[in-house]
């Protein structure tokens, strides 16, 4: 690089922070963004279903219903209210202030004692299939315990041909912040990234700028990488602001290496902001800009990077979609990396097409960005 | 006036359709992301990979190996032989799990004590690894309870009838497409009121609005229809694709819908307004959209359940309006909930667009440079 070009950049790369500085809400975007909504989110998103309210219906109340529902109250999974008849239970069920009911009908005690057993009839609100499933589980749950402390207190065994046990790894507990607070660091990276840069260009094309920096004697390359540096800096605090937090705000452990996380999350900075460049440089108008750089980046980094639904079980076209996110591997990335530690058979390949993404996004922009006015 | 807000309609809609571009952006990629998430968006786990390692040589170890294998959600893509190959198996993610059936698993069983079966899971994703957990101890039980039944054992002195109402086959599709109706609509009203008004400050042509004869009222109204029309137009082409295309049930009234539909718009374009008036660049504006959208949706009960949630940030939800549109949609959708159920959620959403309208308007006037 010559003296002069490395003048000309400097010079550029002020007035980007100038321009950062005036207006400051890139400065929100790169810090204030991450820290709110890394509240919000590793607050607010929760799979760990519990104090499920359910009604309970029994219609001869005694001894043996009273076992059975002292069940469901001792349990942290439950809330549960008593309900005199099916008929309330069900609007209850309908207007979504219960998600189950539990239903003992009149013969229950009596049917205990014959050979075919008494049913416990269970209605589940199925419209969140996923919490009833979930439901199903706890009712089973609760169920099985009251069958063996009956069978021990008759002095019988029940005898469970199966015993299961089960290992969670990486993750014991399974802790969903564990898991969500990676993704989400990489999710807010993605908005962060695109919206960074996605107005940058189209903003000099709208006001007129560009042409007056099209007469200096400044280099499209001189422009993009200007226009790069300052951004790429900003996306770095946010990320560090972000992990500082999901550390010793969340207490999500580190199992991999410091360096390796900085190494891959420069990486995705480069193709995320690589991404807004060239969105704002093919538009070159501020709306169409800003409403393509949400568009590609929240939804589908939220909804299509394995972060909430497994990539694994989406059908075969929406799999190779998701192949072309970025979002998607450095979500597989981070994972691993905090979690799991510094697998190299996971972190390598996703690193690679972060990496494969940064110089296309990036050549594209260099591409389309020419010194013309048309 | 009606004459004044019409011909205001009028040029926003040119304003907003006049350019090829951004007729494209706010038509074409909602339709695009219905079908993709609508595919996409589902709890639940399809070609679960999974290795096997059996050192039970009897015919129960078999059995249950075969249970897995048969089953149309899980699919085998390893046999181990040893203890060391099942942390490379899982560590680059080949399987999600490991089912382990211990070397006396058969003998143990055949002389009724409790056989040893070991599952391994990948918790990483935490949310998958509780779901996949879920299948296993269903198949397991139904093991169990299958293999007491031959040994001529009793079921046990009470059973369960477990009954899903409103989607019988658990299908998560049916609960997060009508979701992703709410999702998108929000997403195109929002941007495209909250963008409108700084355009012009930063254009310089909202000076000239504001000698014009126009009430701020007017204005405000002018900017709002657009958004009206665009809303209801958008949120019938995604009710019809979620129907037509993927089959989710329409249970409910349609007025009652669009009712909901009226409301929610009133709510989300108030907020866009609002944004709208405060920023005097686009970049603002879109900050702006964006530090309302993302937690709107995040914590609206798309995904999670708003239940989960710690009480302070379920009380945080109040405020947002997509939580309500979504109990009226999903409820229309899969209940068919009538009018009167609903009415609790519909004028939640009314208060949030009318203050929300209300300060816009009050904006308009004082924020001028």
């Amino acid at each position: 690089m010559s003296a002069a070009s490395r003048m000309r950049l400097r010079g550029l790369v002020r007035k980007e922070f100038c321009q950062i500085l005036r207006d400051p809400s890139s400065i929100a975007i790169a810090f204030l963004l991450p820290v709110i909504l890394l509240l919000i989110f590793g607050y607010g998103i929760s799979l760990d279903t519990e104090h499920v309210p359910v009604a309970i219906v029994v219609d001869q109340p005694d001894g043996d219903t009273a076992g059975l529902t002292a069940r469901f109250l001792g349990s942290s999974y439950f809330s549960p209210v008593f309900v005199r008849d099916i008929g309330q239970a069900e609007e209850s069920l309908m207007g979504r202030r219960v998600n189950a009911i539990i239903h003992l009908q009149p013969d229950f005690s009596r049917r205990l004692q014959r050979p075919d057993g008494a049913p416990i009839q269970v209605i589940v609100n199925g419209t969140d299939a996923n919490t009833a499933r979930l439901v199903m589980g706890y009712v089973q749950g609760v169920w099985q315990n009251w069958l063996s402390r009956r069978a021990a207190e008759s002095g019988g065994v029940l005898a469970a041909p199966l015993q299961l046990d089960q290992r969670v790894w990486f993750n014991s507990e399974l802790r969903s912040r564990n898991f969500l607070v990676p993704g989400l660091i990489a999710i807010i990276m993605t908005l962060i990234g695109g919206l960074l840069t996605a107005l940058v260009m189209a903003r000099e094309w709208e006001r007129g700028t560009m042409e007056a920096l099209l007469v200096t004697p400044v280099t499209m390359g001189e422009v993009l990488v200007g226009k790069i540096l300052p951004y790429f800096l900003l996306g770095l605090g946010g990320m560090a602001l972000s992990v500082a937090m999901g550390l010793w705000l969340f207490g999500v452990p580190l199992l991999g290496s410091a360096w390796l996380l900085f190494a891959v999350s420069s990486l995705f900075l480069l193709a995320a902001l690589g991404m807004g460049l060239l969105i704002s440089i093919a538009t070159k108008n501020q709306f169409v800009a800003g409403t393509v750089a949400i568009v590609t980046t929240f939804l589908p980094a939220f909804l299509l990077s394995g972060f909430i639904f497994d990539i694994g079980s989406m059908p075969v076209v929406v799999q190779a979609i998701t192949r072309v996110l970025p979002a998607r591997y450095f979500v597989a990335a981070l994972q691993t990396i905090f979690l799991a530690g510094n697998v190299w058979s996971v972190v390598l390949p996703n690193a690679a097409a972060l990496a494969a993404f940064a110089v296309i996004f990036l050549g594209a922009s260099r591409q389309k960005l020419r010194k013309r006015l048309d | 006036m009606l004459r004044r807000i019409y011909a205001l309609a009028i040029k926003e809609f040119l304003a907003l359709l006049k350019d090829k571009r951004s007729r494209f952006v706010i038509i074409v990629p909602p339709l695009i992301q219905l079908l993709v998430f609508g595919y996409a968006a589902t709890f639940d786990l399809n070609r679960i990979p999974f290795a096997v390692y059996n050192e039970d040589t009897g015919p129960a170890g078999r059995e249950l190996v075969e249970r897995f294998t048969a089953a149309p959600n899980f699919q085998q893509v390893a046999v181990l032989s040893s203890d060391a190959e099942v942390a490379p198996v899982v560590d680059s993610r080949t399987a999600l799990m490991v089912l382990h059936v211990g070397p006396q698993f058969s003998r143990e069983l055949a002389a009724g004590r409790p056989g040893p079966v070991q599952v391994i899971v990948d918790g990483r994703n935490s949310n998958t690894a509780a779901i996949l957990l879920g299948y296993v101890s269903t198949m397991t039980a139904d093991f169990s309870s299958e293999w007491l039944q031959r040994s001529g054992g009793s079921p046990g002195p009470a059973r369960l009838e477990i009954r899903a109402w409103f989607n019988p086959n658990l299908e998560s599709r049916w609960f997060l497409v009508p979701g992703i109706v709410g999702l998108l609509t929000l997403l195109v009203t929002t941007l495209v009121t909250a963008l409108s008004v700084a355009r012009e400050r930063e254009q310089g042509t909202f000076d000239q609005l504001l000698v014009t004869p126009f009430r701020p009222g007017e204005i405000l109204i002018g900017k709002a229809l657009p958004g009206f029309i665009l809303g209801f137009a958008e949120m019938t082409a995604i009710v019809l694709i979620a129907t037509l295309w993927f089959r989710v049930p329409l249970r409910g009234e349609i007025a009652t819908l669009y009712v909901g539909l009226f409301f929610f718009l009133a709510s989300s374009i108030g907020v866009g307004l609002m944004i709208s008036s405060l920023a005097v660049t686009q970049q603002q504006g879109l900050l702006g959209a964006f530090l309302f959208l993302v937690p709107s949706v995040m914590l609206s009960g798309f995904a999670t359940p708003i239940a989960n949630m710690p009480p302070w940030m379920q009380e945080l939800t109040l405020v947002n309006p997509l939580r309500y549109f979504l109990v009226i949609v999903r409820g229309i959708f899969l209940q068919g909930t009538p009018f009167h159920l609903l009415v609790g959620q519909l004028w939640p959403m009314a208060l949030i667009g009318a203050v929300n309208m209300a300060a816009a308007s009050f904006l308009f006037r004082r924020r001028l440079y």
